[in-house]
């Protein structure tokens, strides 16, 4: 068996895993992110809330 | 509702991965001509399934989106283009792979490929105009637009075997009247197609959670800033 064809196949599966892989991390780090975001914004406007009330 | 919907997805994909990694590597003969390298076409042509299962669910949801003004159809398209994306770079990258060791080069300027990479050049600049636009309603509309004009693409790559002489093989598989693969060949293609369809749509389930999150971050910085 040709051992540079086995190579080249496992470089066409290890790099679409590699791609699949990248991108579930990217969303994971958007995920946190958003979260993080939801919350300061979340926060903003209470303050604003409570800002208004007492004005 | 959707996280159980995302763990029963990924469980189908993971079940059927493994069990077709299984057939391919340890069942599957080698191809006469070709050898252990033409296996790359069990991740190969499923991915290209996968991409246009999501070509054509983004161009239905950018038509809903055009009809109905609503955003909740833009959200659908953002989400199942960008995953579309990345098979759409598993199809060019192992391809390529493939095509090192089949045709002896990396690349060719054939209609197939080329077409797909418009394609995938096409779909980054989706992206990049989703990230460059800041009004939602402007921004859906135009993604819209070229994700219909994207779709018009994919059926260039799709029927380009056909329609020219072509580098890139011919159809092979039966359902194309190709039938160049023994059916026990072609059937874990189809398994793979099923497994990765499982696996994107967990992952489009998963984007279109977060740009619901995008839109209520919106809307809250939209009130705070009218208070």
């Amino acid at each position: 068996m040709d051992v540079r064809n086995l190579t080249f196949l496992f470089y066409g599966f290890l790099a679409a895993w590699l791609i699949v892989i990248l991108y579930v991390v990217s969303i994971a780090a958007r995920e946190r992110k958003l979260r993080q975001e939801l919350d300061r914004v979340k926060r903003l406007v209470e303050e604003r809330e409570v800002e208004q009330k007492r004005l | 509702m959707r996280q159980k919907t995302i763990y029963i997805l990924c469980g189908i994909a993971a079940v059927l991965l493994t069990w077709n990694l299984y057939k391919v590597f340890m069942v599957e003969p080698d191809e006469l001509n070709q050898g252990a390298i033409y296996r790359i076409i069990y991740i190969h042509v499923p991915s290209a399934m996968t991409c246009a299962t999501g070509f054509f669910v983004a161009l239905l949801a950018s038509i809903g989106y055009l009809w109905k003004k609503d955003l909740r159809y833009d959200a659908v398209a953002a989400a199942v283009t960008e995953v579309a994306w990345v098979f759409a770079t598993i199809v060019l990258v192992t391809g390529s792979i493939w095509g090192r060791i089949a045709w002896g080069i990396w690349w060719a300027w054939d209609p197939r490929l080329t077409s797909m990479l418009i394609c995938w050049l096409l779909l980054v600049s989706y992206l990049m105009l989703r990230r460059a636009v800041d009004e939602p309603n402007q921004r859906a509309r135009l993604s819209a637009v070229l994700a219909i004009f994207t779709f018009t693409d994919w059926i260039i790559v799709w029927k380009s075997i056909e329609w020219w002489r072509t580098q890139h093989p011919g159809p092979v598989l039966s359902i194309r009247n190709g039938g160049g693969m023994a059916p026990g060949m072609e059937a874990p293609i189809y398994w793979n197609a099923l497994a990765l369809v499982a696996f994107a749509s967990a992952l489009v389930l998963l984007r279109w959670r977060q740009e619901g999150v995008k839109r209520e971050i919106d809307a809250l910085r939209r009130y705070a800033h009218a208070l």
